[in-house]
């Protein structure tokens, strides 16, 4: 082993309960190198880190960390031999201050006791050297996702002493934060830092890492250096097709297409004070019309109030003819309308649940909690969806939270799907996954539509919307601007319509 | 040192619950002759020196999102037990520091329990509760008098007050306590960790704190605080008896509650148990003075202060919200002022 080597797996493997989640994987990291941890859903990577992390315990195989072998058993072990991790879920305590978080499990002390002043010090300046200025003796539950993304990674680049793991740090940041991110690497990497970093961004992972590693179905498929290897090749390891069909890398569009069929649904200056100024939408039945704009800029405070999560001050809203002035869940199913939110860890899954019960659980609250499903119902019922989403499992008794993130969706999918809605809103339905996985849902996105379903597409992939819209709406600052149609959707468009000072707005936001 | 003071969640209830006591205090000392006077305001740490004790302890559990309802049985048994060595004609001393060691060994086990096996605080403490009542009754079923000198000269050193008003010791120890935990709760890494777990649990362990440690500390702090209000509820009395503060652990939610702590965890100052105590505190003492109302009318007004509570609670969590969304469109009013003006 030579010495600029710091962190080393060796035959590393890793069961659970019907999967193995690794199988004799190696992995080096060497000092002053941004390492990409690559691989589908499912792959391993996350495991991987939490086997390193000292989260999970390895079931075989040797971790190494300068040259000494280790074995943390928790997380504070790993931070003290040098690991310190950025996990893709924010991990803060929204409870308190921003400097605390920094600070926590280290907190510095006078005589005994912990000094507040010192520590605001000291907390300034450390998000200062990433370039953020706020106030840290402030919860961190005031701060937009983005920020608190900045405050978890400089409380990790603070406590780290020679690797630095940074786990999905890019998915809630907007494109200059992101910049501000890699600047932020390199300086650590010039430093003398070893940086493991996971990224479903392949554009992003070749423009900051120096070699990746990727990972396939809990295996090894090797370790390459990124200037030797092309984003196609890279997508055919991860995937593991010698060559990559379109069919993989959906790059290929649709024709839209206009429709002049009748409304399904229409906002009449709908309006909630402080989440979206109002509102004009009319859907028409039939259209996959999509939501563009940045984060923040609206999007789900949209989608929420259609579906009656959060209730409108002002405006009202007509569902075939029938104008309503209150909307709540309950009220939108019946009235047709199913929504897939954007976090599914939080608003979709319900872990402890099996794949059947989570499938059946919206048609059961449609139905009524009083009339009894016979098992034998709700089994057909998932088989169908299980084998109609192609969702990869031993068996529907499965606990849901044992699947990876794209199967985890396609689950939240069949459950609304099952109550044949007219209206389905997706709130951002392939963030987080994998490429593979991100296809084969944009298809069932497609033949949905191709079946005649209405379905309101929220993403903040451009060439997502492109791909499978009729027409695309664009918010930006929390107000509906202008909408594109047809053969008018293209990347370019959106982007400028978004960026008439839509970036330098939602800076100001955060800030 | 500086201290910003910042109206936030933690602090609005706080000061909601000082302004219920001193509304109530002050229409008491206005409705009745005598009310308004020092020994009345002391008093109210003396008959309630245990309630205080047990409801600073039980405070840290619920800031972990845990909850103890073992506290009312072991004053109970605490008190039996006492009642029952000092008959025997053990040394008072030995008993005190027997008892605290069982109180702090009663809330490590059941910290263990719940730590361990991943058990609910409920159903651990309910069981301890049973246990607790359980055993003291074992011990004895009578009503024993205390009778030893060193509990005797300690229920009758008085800590003397200006105008001849007095404190107990018991109402001194409560106030220690108190003090005591205000400052653990705010300088210690024990404090802060409590309120980081109280947030989120699996953050707090992701990065990297004792989480089982912290949690199993806070039941056997709960434990001492009910050992200690024990030993205090027995001076008070001078007997020990197991069906002493049957729902006991009840007033003591109460008094969290009423005092601002959260009981989904997180949120709350340790000095709100003491003011939710004093504001229940003095809601008995008017009904005394009035004289001709049934005692019960204590529990009717809690229940109302408990709901309104909530409901304020609630409100302010809501609130904050609406505060961050106004800012947000006060902003976007500035830039389309900006806008309109070029």
């Amino acid at each position: 082993m030579d010495t600029t080597t710091i962190l080393k797996a060796a035959g590393v493997s890793k069961f659970f309960p019907g999967v193995k989640a690794l199988s004799k994987v190696n992995f080096t990291l060497r000092r002053g190198e941004i390492h990409a941890l690559m691989g589908e859903n499912g792959a391993g990577k996350s495991t991987l880190i939490k086997v390193m992390t000292g989260v999970q315990k390895p079931n075989e195989g040797t971790i190494l960390f300068n040259d000494k072998r280790i074995s943390p058993k928790t997380p504070q072990e790993a931070q003290n031999i040098g690991i310190s991790t950025v996990y893709q879920e924010i991990n803060l305590c929204p409870n308190i201050s921003v400097a605390e978080n920094i600070f926590i499990g280290r907190l510095p002390k006078k005589n005994g006791k912990i000094d507040w002043n010192t520590m605001n010090e000291q907390a300034k300046q450390i998000l200062e050297r990433l370039h953020i200025q706020i106030d840290v003796s402030r919860l961190v539950s005031s701060y937009s996702i983005a920020i608190q993304q900045m405050i978890a990674i400089a409380r990790a680049v603070d406590m780290s002493s020679g690797v630095l793991i940074l786990d999905e740090p890019t998915s809630s940041l907007d494109s200059r934060e992101v910049q501000e991110l890699f600047k932020i690497m390199r300086k650590l990497k010039n430093e003398g830092m070893a940086i493991i970093f996971v990224s479903h961004f392949l554009k992003q992972v070749f423009e900051i890492s120096d070699r990746m590693t990727v990972l396939r179905n809990g295996l090894l498929v090797g370790e390459y250096k990124t200037s030797e290897l092309t984003q196609t090749q890279l997508v055919a390891k991860m995937v593991g097709g010698t060559s990559v069909t379109s069919e993989e890398l959906p790059n290929k569009r649709r024709k839209p297409r206009v429709m002049e069929g009748q409304t399904f649904l229409k906002t009449n200056g709908l309006e909630k004070h402080g989440s979206i100024e109002a509102f004009d939408l009319a859907i028409r039945t039939g259209e996959v019309i999509g939501i563009a704009g940045l984060l923040g800029s609206g999007r789900t405070e949209m989608a929420k109030l259609i579906f009656g999560i959060d209730q409108a001050d002002q405006g009202n809203i007509t569902i075939d003819n029938n104008m309503m002035t209150l909307m709540y869940p309950r009220k939108a199913i019946k009235n047709g309308i199913a929504f897939c939110p954007e976090d599914r860890k939080v608003e979709g899954v319900v872990e402890d649940l099996t794949i059947r019960e989570n499938i059946v659980l919206a048609l059961q609250a449609k139905r009524g909690y009083f009339s009894y499903m016979p098992l034998k119902k709700q089994c057909q019922l998932a088989q169908k969806y299980i084998d109609l989403l192609k969702i990869k499992t031993p068996s529907m008794e499965q606990k849901i939270g044992n699947l990876s993130g794209g199967n985890q969706q396609k689950v939240i999918l069949a459950r609304w799907l099952t109550t044949n809605p007219k209206l389905l809103i997706l709130d951002e339905p392939t963030r987080g996954i994998d490429i593979g996985a991100k296809g084969e849902i944009r298809r069932i996105i497609l033949s949905l539509a191709a079946e005649g379903m209405t379905i309101l597409l929220i993403s903040s992939e451009l060439e997502e919307l492109v791909r499978c819209c009729d027409r695309v709406v664009i918010l930006r600052d929390r107000s509906l601007i202008g909408q594109l149609e047809g053969d008018g959707i293209t990347e370019t468009k959106i982007m400028k319509l978004i960026g008439e000072g839509g970036v330098k707005a939602a800076n100001e936001d955060i800030g | 040192m500086k201290i910003k003071f910042q109206i936030g969640g933690n602090n609005i209830t706080i000061l909601a619950t000082l302004l219920l006591f001193i509304v109530l205090f002050g229409s008491g000392s206005i409705l009745y002759e005598g009310f308004f006077s020092l020994q009345v305001f002391l008093n109210l740490f003396i008959d309630n020196a245990y309630l205080i004790i047990v409801a600073t302890g039980l405070a840290f559990v619920i800031i972990t999102g845990g909850i103890d309802l073992s506290v009312g049985a072991m004053v109970a048994l605490v008190s039996t037990i006492i009642a029952f060595l000092l008959k025997q004609g053990v040394n008072p001393y030995l008993v005190i520091i027997f008892v605290l060691i069982i109180g702090v060994l009663f809330g490590f086990a059941q910290g263990f329990l719940i730590t361990r096996f991943h058990l609910h605080p409920w159903i651990v403490t309910l069981a301890g509760m049973f246990f607790a009542r359980g055993s003291a009754q074992l011990i004895s079923t009578d009503n024993i008098a205390v009778n030893n000198k060193l509990f005797l000269k300690f229920s009758e050193i008085i800590i003397p007050f200006p105008g001849g008003s007095f404190l107990s010791i018991g109402a001194v120890a409560a106030i220690i306590i108190v003090v005591a935990g205000v400052y653990v709760a705010k300088f210690t890494s024990f404090g802060r960790n409590v309120y980081a777990l109280g947030g989120n649990e699996r953050s707090s362990l992701l990065m990297g704190l004792p989480v089982r440690r912290t949690k199993v500390m806070v039941y056997m702090l709960s434990g001492f605080c009910s050992a200690l209000a024990g030993i205090v509820f027995t001076v008070y009395t001078l007997s020990g008896f197991a069906m002493h503060l049957l729902g006991m652990e009840m007033d003591a939610i109460a008094a969290c509650v009423i005092g601002g702590i959260l009981l989904t965890g997180g949120y709350g100052h340790i000095i709100g148990p003491l003011l939710g105590t004093l504001s229940t505190g003095v809601i008995q003492t008017i009904i005394t003075f009035q004289g001709t109302l049934s005692s019960w009318w204590t529990k009717i007004v809690i229940g109302l202060l408990l709901c309104l509570f909530i409901v304020l609670q609630k409100l302010i969590v809501t609130g904050k919200f609406k505060y961050r969304s106004t800012k947000v469109s006060r902003k976007e009013e500035i830039k389309a002022e900006k806008r309109s003006s070029i």
